[in-house]
């Protein structure tokens, strides 16, 4: 392809940004008298005005109990509830909607498969593979079971720039290696991990692999099939999605011999006290009232998201991560933690002599929401002998303007500390 | 509260940039740790007590401004005080930086701690403004461990 071509590419897939922005009431909201500036969209992402209503009509009008009434309302409400596993399965490319599991996040998800994985397949002795860069909700369920199973947990390392090396993770791998689970891009680095590289290590070696996509689903289109894993995970927040739910997909084929998570209603198909029969998938591992009106909120966010096109969206985020980078580069005493050569739209960085908490507080004195803190991240924190880092993550809402205001707050913060 | 300045006022900026007391006592009659996992904030404090009055103190550590000039303040305003005393100190300051003081108060009669009300207005922040000070309180009780604001 010529240059030409790329041009015109690239200008018929160029988004409206500002066109975008009138679709997020909250953009509009003013914080200590100045615009909201927000830049915290790895902790959670602003709602589009129509998933908004799309919830509020579900409660207006149609709200029922699902999988059980013969009432029109139920009707409605099971109808909804399974169109928006259908509108996930589709986005996912999954290849049923049996693999599509509702919870409550991206922590449920990961526990569902720790706690039920690691049940009927996990003994003592056995290791487990993580890395360095997970997040804790892809620490501790692993740790819980490692310690209740007598097994171990192996930690994948990462270099300075925050990159995994991959030499060492095929030196971890033995006999005794039974599960891999993995972050797709990390939260407080922002790399973007070679999750189908790392898959085709471990499945050479018939390992199975759970892909932790919360931070990877709003920038990237994810195809499980392509990418081969047997488990992918991700919060239905940070995809312009309500909070509270999440999908774990799950390979049928191994989704069908793991044991129930939760008892309850739903997961059953008959229950005397001498012996309950588990439904089918996707059910079998959906006990009680599910979030209903979260999963239709869920696959209107997904709907909208697909609307944008994920192909304009890495290319604008790619554009406001190169920007910000070489701006807050310029900044002398500023330092930026993760500097892996693929990254997602996330910028950790530290300033000389300043805590990060003073300078997420002195920003938001001008409107502008950064995150501050270990991000859930403590072994990266330690990688880098460093108790937190600023954060500013970005998604295709946010412009190069806001990117200069940050720079300009964060001058104002190094002036205050001069 | 729109003016940064009346969280970050001159005197908890100078006390954050060069902490008074700021070195490790060898002869300490009551050592404890401080934590604040939300944010990494981590002290050392160090005591000698005499006749129930606090001698001396000092502190080492590393955390965001406001922390790190709450203790530097605590420890000059607190040398030789009483425990009794001191104990009444964090009472008061506790409230003022929670918002829960008495409208009759003398802001005033806390001295140099009265540069922490604006702290009041930010909650997440009123952790780092106490941490010393609970630090301190397990340190006269002899609680063993670390002192945690979660």
């Amino acid at each position: 392809m010529n240059n030409t071509d790329l041009k015109n590419i690239k200008h018929q897939k160029s988004l409206d940004v500002y066109k975008i922005r009138e679709d997020f009431p909250i953009l509009e909201t003013l914080v200590r008298g100045k615009p909201l500036v927000y830049l915290d969209n790895s902790a959670t992402t602003q709602k589009p005005r129509c998933v908004i209503e799309r919830m509020t009509r579900y409660y207006e009008l149609e709200n029922a109990n699902v999988h059980r009434g013969v009432h029109r309302l139920s009707e409605i409400a099971s109808q909804e509830y399974e169109n928006a596993r259908e509108v996930v399965r589709e986005f996912l490319n999954a290849e049923s909607v049996e693999e599509i599991i509702f919870v409550r996040g991206t922590t449920e998800a990961i526990n569902l498969v720790a706690n039920t994985f690691g049940k009927s397949f996990i003994k003592e002795g056995d290791e487990i593979i993580i890395s360095e860069m997970e997040h804790h909700s892809n620490i501790v369920p692993w740790q819980i079971l490692c310690e209740e199973k007598k097994a171990k947990l192996k930690i994948i390392p990462f270099n300075d720039k925050g990159e995994l090396i991959l030499s060492e993770f095929e030196k971890l791998i033995s006999d005794k290696t039974k599960f891999v689970s993995i972050v797709h891009i990390s939260n407080s680095l922002g790399t973007i991990n070679p999750v189908k590289k790392i898959i085709d290590i471990a499945h050479h070696y018939e390992i199975p692999v759970l892909i932790d996509g919360a931070q990877s689903i709003m920038h990237t289109e994810i195809d499980v099939q392509d990418l081969g894993c047997d488990f992918f995970v991700f919060s239905g927040h940070k995809l312009f999605g309500p909070t509270g739910i999440g999908i774990l997909y799950g390979k049928k084929n191994i989704l069908e011999k793991l044991p129930p998570y939760q008892g309850g209603g739903d997961m059953i198909k008959s229950v005397t006290f001498e012996k309950t029969i588990y439904n089918d998938l996707p059910w079998k591992f959906e006990a009680g009232t599910p979030n209903i009106v979260g999963a239709i909120g869920l696959s209107e966010a997904i709907k909208y998201v697909k609307s944008i096109g994920y192909e304009s969206i890495t290319v604008y985020e790619n554009e406001l991560l190169e920007y910000a980078t070489n701006r807050l580069k310029q900044i002398p005493s500023l330092r930026i933690i993760g500097e892996a050569s693929t990254k997602g739209p996330i910028i950790s960085f530290i300033i000389e002599n300043i805590h990060p908490h003073d300078i997420g507080t002195i920003l938001d004195f001008e409107g502008i929401a950064i995150r501050t803190g270990h991000h859930c991240t403590q072994p990266v924190m330690k990688h880098f002998n460093i108790p937190a880092t600023a954060r500013a993550s970005f998604t295709f809402y946010n412009t190069k303007e806001e990117i200069d205001k940050l720079v300009e707050g964060i001058q104002k913060v190094i002036k205050v500390f001069s | 509260m729109n003016d940064l300045r009346e969280l970050y006022q001159e005197v908890i900026l100078d006390h954050s940039k060069h902490p008074k007391n700021y070195h490790k006592m060898e002869d300490a009659t009551h050592v404890a740790e401080g934590y604040n996992p939300l944010c990494g904030d981590h002290f050392n404090l160090y005591l000698k007590v005499e006749d129930g009055i606090i001698k001396d103190v000092s502190f080492l550590g590393a955390g965001c401004a406001i922390s790190k000039a709450s203790a530097s303040i605590m420890t000059s305003i607190i040398k030789g005080k009483s425990i009794e005393d001191a104990e009444k100190i964090f009472q008061n300051f506790h409230s003022l930086v929670t918002g829960k003081i008495d409208k009759n108060f003398d802001i005033n009669s806390l001295g140099k701690l009265a540069v922490f009300s604006g702290v009041s207005e930010y909650p997440v922040r009123v952790k780092c403004a106490t941490l010393a000070w609970h630090t301190l309180i397990n340190a006269l009780k002899n609680k063993p461990g670390i002192t945690s604001t979660e």
